[in-house]
């Protein structure tokens, strides 16, 4: 008797053993905007939202693009692409996944209300060709159409008409959106409940299409803000991984014996940028017109000692504007200038520019940014210049910067969701004029540069497109248009029962391919 | 009396008003929502008409106007990071807010009245002088510190109680609570304890006072000489004395737990309104903010407001006033 309960009780405990679900416990640094990825267009919610929903192409374990719900593509003419879709994929409402859905989808993210709309900035329209192809119309010889594509989220054509929310929510209306509560998605994981500020439930979708390389059951997605409570509960075991352990507590993390910690480096470069209009904003003239002065800037800042002291040796320092995955990134260019503050003094007084004031814009995104800054402003006090720090959150810059009331201010540009160097040269340094130079916040104009831009805009041809890149990223070097300070650390935190977790420098993290 | 009410709660009303004046001169220097709303690639075209949308290009008492308008029909639009009601936002942060205060009341009521009175009669005794100290570090210690070192010590350290979030909930239709399961009741008791620890003092210090005062009284010297016993004569006829002050003080302290809860839920990851509140001041929310002042300042207003009346229906006297 006693023999057949010990036999039925181990043959119970090896049945219920592969049925254990395996819960990932993810203790975010902040939460997501809204179960709706067409909802607010920020890296990190759609990072999130692409557990549940997926696009025509994805990128994989090497930040290259692969196929995801399109099997393969073909350029027809210089203003359509092909797509042929992938058979057999069921929504997680077991709808079937076919060409109407893509077009759907296409019609919602570039609605005009849509704040996703910018990802997709060449699309014109679309057309379904049978069920498992479709047309898309972009504008002519448009290079990054499957770049932007990896974060149009596929939706289902049917569960949105059904639902009623064929069209993106309108903030402005003041009428709630389907989307915003409830999701139905192709992607390997489907929601099980959402508590805003508290806890989403993700569990593994058995009908996903694609094989699993993950082995667990359900993620629990809880955001907590404060980065001392995080490392807490890390350290307390209650969550198994964070995707931003905090500078500060990395040598604390790294005693630990049960957390393992992943570094990388962030695609994301910290780079200055100058203020090019005739006048400051104190309205003396501007100095930094000269290309000599922006040197002497750029000289006076030792970027060593910034790496060392205030980045604690985890940043990378830079010598070009993009880090080294980022397509159009050159290494010839990526030599960091090296500091001589006595060659800045003589540059600043050969361009009759000693001890000019200039206003500093910092804000408290990047990094410990806050540090950066005060380094570099006493770095260039040193040499006898006059930087006004004005440090203040985000919110309260931003607007300063878009309408160019500022002299001197940081930016950290990852070239997210695009990666490729088009969107740093496109946004960040052509001449502001039409969809061009949104955040050319310092308001220069290098006729030189803005065609190398344009040019690489239409070039399908890889290859050539990219030596464009290349060379417009040699000329914002060779006129100081911007002085890049480095890439960011990237440090994600997990326990020792996270067995493999691939540490990406978009700074997303990619479940499907966690091991537990 | 009815001129008196109406007096009150027009007062209350202007109150009100002035808040929202307040709250939106303030959010007009706050920040630029588009920018924050927009994705990196967006065009400056959809940048302006997104503005447009919102309103944001009115003057500033054309949209004062409009949301004071809209906030007296209980409607605050839709959160512009969520895109949610506002009024839902806030309506599931507040069963988790509620539930923090009440527990911390308790608490502070249940550890700051015994402790009120053993100071007291303990006056002059090394235990009631220290304990009358370390209430002094009680006042003074920053309560995200105190979150801070409860988690250490509890959670990390110990490992009895978890350092964030609020556990396992029980949903009541209109109302979430964590109050009936075990990892809700564990979820609570660090938050919990972080936010009572002012208000314990402050109970403590008040009961002591007004023992101190009372003991003096004739009635208790009579009391004495009639040969009451120890124990009943301080907690039964000398602290029932001392209570009406306590209960008006955590009446008119529950606006105050409500504002304060915002930082001890940020340091717990609480998900109650004070944690919404944070997170619309990273992304310039402007309506969940706009709301939120109202809402807690509406919490504040009705509290004093209903004590000012029960006050004037106790004692005529103050009917005049």
């Amino acid at each position: 008797m006693l023999m057949k309960t010990i036999m039925a009780s181990t043959a119970l405990l090896v049945l219920s053993l592969p049925a254990s679900a395996e819960t990932f416990r993810w203790g975010a640094s902040r939460d997501i905007g809204s179960l709706d990825p067409y909802s607010y267009g920020d890296s990190f919610t759609l990072g999130v939202l692409n557990h549940v929903y997926e696009g025509l192409v994805r990128y994989d374990r090497n930040l290259e693009i692969e196929p995801a719900l399109a099997t393969s593509w073909e350029i027809l003419s210089p203003t359509t692409w092909r797509f042929k879709l992938r058979e057999g994929v069921k929504f997680q409402n077991g709808a079937e996944f076919t060409a109407d859905d893509v077009q759907a989808s296409l019609k919602r993210a570039s609605d005009p209300k849509s704040p996703l709309k910018g990802n997709i900035p060449a699309y014109k329209g679309s057309r379904v060709i049978d069920a498992h192809t479709i047309e898309i119309d972009v504008s002519e010889n448009y290079p990054l159409l499957l770049n932007d594509l990896t974060t149009i989220y596929i939706f289902d054509a049917g569960w949105l008409k059904d639902n009623n929310a064929e069209a993106p929510t309108d903030v402005g209306s003041g009428v709630e959106g389907f989307a915003t509560y409830n999701a139905n998605g192709t992607g390997p994981f489907k929601v099980e409940s959402r508590q805003p500020d508290a806890k989403s439930v993700f569990v593994k979708f058995d009908g996903w299409w694609d094989k699993p390389q993950h082995n667990i059951d359900r993620i629990e997605f809880s955001p907590i803000a404060s980065d001392a409570t995080r490392v807490a509960a890390l350290l307390a075991g209650d969550i198994d991984f964070t995707d931003k352990a905090p500078v500060q507590d990395i040598p604390r993390l790294e005693a630990s014996p049960t957390v393992k910690l992943l570094e990388g480096t962030d695609l994301r470069t910290v780079m200055l940028g100058f203020s090019q209009r005739d006048q400051l904003i104190s309205g003396a003239p501007n100095p930094m017109k000269d290309v000599r002065v922006r040197q002497a800037l750029q000289l006076a800042i030792d970027l060593d000692l910034i790496q060392k002291r205030v980045m604690r040796g985890k940043s990378r320092n830079a010598g070009t504007l993009v880090a080294p995955p980022i397509p159009g990134y050159d290494a010839a260019l990526d030599t960091p200038i090296k500091a001589d503050p006595d060659k800045a003094k003589a540059l600043l007084k050969e361009a009759g520019a000693e001890g000019f004031e200039f206003d500093f814009n910092c804000t408290d995104t990047l990094v410990n940014e806050e540090q950066i800054c005060q380094a570099i402003a006493s770095m260039w006090s040193r040499v006898g210049l006059k930087p006004k720090l004005d440090q203040a959150p985000r919110a309260v810059q931003t607007p300063k910067r878009s309408s160019g009331k500022v002299d001197v201010y940081t930016l950290g540009w990852a070239t997210l969701p695009m990666l490729d160097t088009y969107s740093l040269t496109s946004q960040v340094l052509h001449t502001k004029e039409g969809t061009f130079g949104i955040f050319n916040w310092g308001g220069w104009s290098d006729k030189e540069f803005d065609a190398l831009t344009e040019a690489a805009a239409t070039e399908l041809d890889r290859t050539k497109r990219l030596a464009l890149e290349a060379q417009s990223l040699k000329v914002a070097k060779e006129h100081v248009l911007m002085i890049p300070l480095h890439q960011q650390p990237l440090t994600w935190a997990t326990t020792n029962k996270v067995a493999d977790l691939p540490l990406m420098p978009d700074n997303l993290p990619r479940l499907w391919l966690v091991k537990k | 009396m009815i001129v008196f009410l109406i007096k009150r709660i027009g007062n209350a009303i202007l109150v009100m008003l002035a808040v929202a004046f307040l709250a939106f001169l303030i959010f007009r220097f706050l920040g630029d929502p588009v920018e924050m709303m927009m994705n990196e690639s967006a065009t400056q075209v959809e940048r302006d008409e997104l503005r447009a949308r919102l309103g944001l290009n009115d003057g500033f008492l054309v949209q004062y106007g409009r949301f004071v308008v809209n906030a007296a029909q209980g409607e605050f639009g839709l959160s512009w990071r969520n895109q949610q009601a506002v009024v839902t936002l806030i309506a599931e942060r507040f069963p988790a807010t509620f539930e923090l205060v009440l527990i911390a009341t308790i608490i502070s009521l249940v550890v700051g009245i015994p402790l009120g009175v053993f100071t007291a009669i303990g006056r002059g005794r090394w235990w009631a002088e220290s304990l009358q100290f370390s209430s002094v570090i009680g006042v003074s210690l920053p309560s995200f510190l105190v979150g801070i070192l409860l988690i250490l010590v509890f959670s990390v350290s110990l490992g009895w109680l978890p350092g964030y979030g609020r556990g396992e909930v029980v949903n009541l239709g209109w109302w979430t609570t964590g109050l009936l399961t075990p990892s809700g009741r564990a979820a609570l008791a660090l938050p919990a304890l972080s936010l009572s620890l002012f208000q314990v003092t402050l109970v403590m210090r008040l009961v002591r006072a007004e023992m101190l005062e009372i003991l003096r009284t004739d009635f208790i010297k009579f009391a004495r000489a009639r040969g009451v016993p120890r124990r009943p004569l301080w907690f039964r006829h000398a602290l029932k004395n001392c209570l009406m002050p306590v209960i008006t003080l955590t009446a008119m302290q529950i606006g105050n737990l409500i504002a304060f809860a915002l930082v001890t839920e940020t340091v717990f990851q609480w998900p109650g309104m004070g944690m919404l509140f944070m997170q619309a001041v990273t992304f310039v929310d402007i309506p969940v903010m706009a709301a939120y002042l109202c809402i807690v300042s509406f919490i504040f207003v009705a509290l004093n407001t209903v004590v000012d009346i029960a006050y004037a229906v106790i004692d005529p006297r103050l009917r005049k006033a």
